[in-house]
């Protein structure tokens, strides 16, 4: 997930060097008459594809790599050149823009064509059009898996039973074609159980921030750790290794009582802690987290960390019902869960991490998530007396992102908090 | 003399709050904010210090055996006196400026010559300086900029004759040279300002003030000459990070809003804040500390840059805007509040044959409206609810705001002070009155 990473631990590097060499494999993937198949970070079914031993693409991925390189401006304005409207969701346009551009991936090599896109439709609506369009322009074959949305809150067996029948008659026999293949049960078991390993080692570092200080940042700094996870290495021994390593250094930070590490080196004193709604913005990412980490603010939870997968109620992926805890998986994405349901998931972030308040950042091309955030705002603000905030640019589009706007809004929000804590403390 | 001073540099104007030493309001100053921050707060605090002078002369004048209305005519002449002397300070320098960038605009003038014309230019300025500050004088602009431009307008246009004395040739004089002055600092001395100004108004404004004379001269030459010694400042406002302050004396504007609002109004529950391309709402509780707060995200459609930006298509000057739109009978249904939009809207209105004061109405309404959506998302509105910011101080808005408040909200207090615009500079001043020790009552 991360090329321009400022942090150097060795975990950074292990992963350095497994993104290298999976962009590598994808780049030479045809010439090795290896096939690739592009899917989305959400209800991503890496452990399936693995089975077949087929290569995923995750265009999401490569979108936000382009907005940290500084890439995407350009591809967007291509693809508005296209024809592509303005509020079009900015990663779509970001792709399009890449893909005519010589789909040049992060590392610099040359992406592969898809062989299928699998399209796992969980909670974001944008998904439908996006391979809609990558099928016009790849002339690729789609194969779509409609996981229902939590509508109601939680997953009913019903639910499960329509997707592992998905998966059963239509995207196993897709898989199948593609690669040659019979499926092999017994192998995906074998990935599943690597897949818990490190969703295990994930979940015990992002609880950790429940510590003060917290040792890590559990938005800025995790969108690092959630790399390796949410993107093509779930169920790799890869992943595995990534976990523990991290794991340990983490927890030497918390044995030396250290807090987060950051761009310029480690933060100060801790002096607000923050629940943040909604992805960061790519385009201008260091420079948000400096608003951040110069006023000593660190975030404990978020729920962009969630978006490819929530591990920390409790859900692992289970060898022993593999394509039922699959399909439980994708059902419970973060971004399948209805308004209620995140709703509550911040108000327990903000209970369980203590945090002084919480943070929506609201995305101006993704229709999908910003609908509702202010409600999910007042809720949220109603359970917990804590004061939230509200903040708005894009994720890749770097017109949208105002840097004394946004950073007048963060100080002011901080502000705020340190005069209500004076206040209380006064009173 | 000792003081508090608060400083919000907004994006259209920089204010300057001064306290007294139990809180009092003792001065306030305001300037246009240009690309110089440092010039514009030091402007705004000299603007400041200038009314402090006046509101001390004012208190002083109690000790004298004088009529209220001998006292209230006689600070009105020394407020219109002394404005008058720091105006012709400041069309000194700029003649002088003028003369200077004369020559160069000769050159790319051909064949023109500008330095006798600017010179007749100035006299007339001069000639018509007396009447811009006699009692009853029409409403103008506050900022020297705007008076300059509008009066040399004139006059360029009236002694204009090409092509040795082109009418843009001569703007372009004026052009390069108003920057100049208007990032001076200047400080009038005594003998040149206030000296001048005391004996004018002790000339002019009756047999009373003669009878105090030697005595009311001497006081009033004492607090002219006072030093005003800010032991404490705090600074907000869009370009607060600008400000020459350390960073512990730079507050959020959110924060100083609600304090000052809180310190204006103190059932203020919840404050809307329109100012020049910031819409802020915020809630305050009963000690004016802020609980939540919105502001507007990405673009700053409908802020009071968009009445701005109405007037100058319009030709009007910002103050001329609400008096036009109350005479509007049909208000006309405006939903763009896209400030460059703004342009092709009117024009268009127009053009389908819709009044002007219809138009403006509907404009004023559009803003409002945006203003809602914001209370809305901010938590709503509570008793009692305080408008303040630059866009307060028109009457149509104040209207329209009253009446979509009681409409959506029920029959809630609405507050709206005159000194609106000063709202978050006297939230400033509060702040850096409570970071200093407690200050001595000071000596005056």
């Amino acid at each position: 997930m991360t090329i321009a990473t400022p942090l150097k631990d060795a975990s950074q590097e292990r992963q350095k060097a497994m993104i290298a060499e999976h962009f590598h494999k994808l780049a030479v993937a045809h010439e090795t008459g290896r096939k690739a198949v592009y899917t989305f970070v959400p209800g991503n079914l890496t452990e399936l594809l693995l089975t077949f031993d087929l290569l995923p693409v995750l265009p999401e991925i490569n979108a936000l790599q382009s907005g940290m390189r500084q890439k995407s401006g350009d591809y967007v304005q291509k693809a508005e050149k296209m024809g592509h409207s303005e509020d079009v969701c900015a990663y779509v346009k970001c792709d399009i823009g890449m893909l005519h551009s010589g789909n040049i991936g992060p590392t610099g090599e040359r992406l592969p064509s898809p062989d299928l896109l699998l399209l796992s439709y969980t909670g974001c609506f944008t998904f439908l059009k996006w391979f809609e369009l990558l099928k016009e322009e790849y002339k690729a074959p789609v194969a779509m898996l409609h996981v229902p949305y939590q509508s109601e809150g939680r997953i009913t067996p019903t639910m499960r039973d329509y997707v592992v029948k998905q998966l059963k008659e239509v995207i196993i026999p897709a898989l199948e074609r593609i690669s040659g293949k019979k499926y092999d049960e017994e192998k995906l078991r074998h990935h599943l159980a690597l897949s818990a390993k490190a969703e295990d080692d994930l979940v015990h570092v992002l609880e950790t921030a429940k510590r003060r200080p917290s040792p890590i940042d559990a938005y800025f700094g995790a969108v690092y750790y959630v790399g390796p996870i949410f993107s093509s290495f779930r169920g790799t021994t890869d992943a595995v290794e990534y976990y523990q390593l991290l794991r340990a250094e983490i927890d030497e930070r918390v044995a030396r009582g250290e807090g987060p590490v950051t761009p310029d080196g480690a933060m100060g004193p801790e002096r607000y802690r923050l629940v943040v709604e909604g992805p960061p913005n790519w385009t201008s990412f260091r420079e948000l987290w400096k608003m951040f980490y110069l006023e000593g603010a660190v975030v404990v939870a978020s729920t962009y960390t969630k978006v490819g997968g929530v591990y920390d109620d409790g859900f692992r992926h289970d060898p022993s019902r593999p394509l039922e805890s699959l399909a439980d998986y994708c059902l419970g994405c973060y971004t399948n869960r209805n308004l209620r349901a995140r709703s509550d998931m911040l108000i327990k972030y903000v209970k369980d991490y203590d945090a002084d308040g919480f943070l929506v950042h609201s995305i101006k091309s993704c229709d999908s998530f910003s609908a509702g955030q202010l409600l999910i705002l007042n809720q949220v603000e109603k359970a917990t007396g804590r004061p939230g905030g509200f903040f708005e640019s894009d994720l890749v589009d770097p017109r949208y992102f105002s840097a004394a706007n946004i950073k007048n809004r963060v100080e002011s929000y901080l502000q705020m908090i340190e005069q209500r804590r004076a206040a209380g403390a006064v009173r | 003399m000792k003081c508090h001073v608060g400083i919000d540099l907004g994006s259209t104007t920089t204010k300057a709050v001064v306290l007294d030493c139990e809180q009092r309001v003792l001065g306030r100053g305001i300037t246009n904010s240009r690309s110089n921050y440092d010039v514009a707060c030091a402007i705004a605090r000299a603007e400041a210090f200038a009314n402090v002078r006046l509101t001390l002369c004012a208190r002083s004048l109690a000790d004298f055996n004088l009529s209220e209305a001998e006292r209230v005519s006689f600070l009105a002449h020394l407020e219109q006196s002394y404005k008058l002397s720091q105006h012709r300070a400041r069309l000194d320098t700029l003649g002088a400026q003028l003369a200077e960038e004369a020559p160069s605009v000769e050159k790319l003038f051909v064949g023109s010559e500008l330095s006798g014309a600017v010179r007749e230019i100035m006299d007339l300025f001069m000639k018509s300086a007396e009447s811009l500050f006699a009692p009853g004088a029409p409403k103008r602009s506050d900022f020297f900029r705007d008076t300059a431009t509008s009066q040399y307008h004139q006059f360029a246009q009236r002694i204009a004759s090409p092509p040795r004395r082109s009418f843009e040739a001569l703007m372009a004089v004026f052009d390069k040279s108003i920057l100049k002055v208007e990032n001076n600092e200047y400080e009038v001395p005594f003998d040149r300002g206030a000296g001048p100004a005391i004996d004018r108004a002790l000339a002019t404004s009756g047999i009373a003030a003669h009878r105090e004379s030697p005595r009311l001269r001497e006081t009033l030459a004492g607090l002219f000459t006072l030093t005003i010694d800010a032991v404490a400042s705090v600074g907000t406002g869009y370009g607060r990070a600008r400000l020459p302050f350390p960073k512990e004396q730079i507050r959020s504007e959110i924060l100083c809003h609600g304090l000052g609002a809180h310190q204006l109004f103190p059932a203020t529950a919840t404050v809307l804040d329109i100012g020049g391309q910031d819409t802020k709402a915020i809630q305050v509780d009963d000690r004016g500390i802020v609980t939540s707060f919105q502001m507007n995200d990405r673009c700053a459609a409908g802020c009071g840059r968009y009445l701005g930006y109405i007037a100058d298509e319009m030709n009007l000057g910002l103050h001329e805007l609400s008096p036009i739109a109350e005479q509007a009978k049909r208000p006309v249904k405006i939903s763009s509040t896209c400030t460059v939009f703004a342009g092709a809207e009117i024009r268009d209105r127009l053009t389908l044959g819709q009044k002007r004061e219809d138009v403006l109405a509907g404009l004023h309404r559009a803003v409002i409206l945006r203003a809602l959506s914001l209370l809305a998302r901010s938590g709503g509105v509570k008793n009692e609810f305080t408008f303040t910011g630059g866009v307060a101080k028109n009457a149509t808005a104040v209207r329209i705001l009253k009446d979509l408040i009681v409409k959506n909200y029920g029959n809630i207090t609405m507050n709206v002070s005159a000194d609106s615009i000063y709202t978050g500079a006297l939230g400033a001043a509060l702040f850096a009155a409570r970071s200093a020790p407690k200050l001595e009552k000071a000596a005056v």
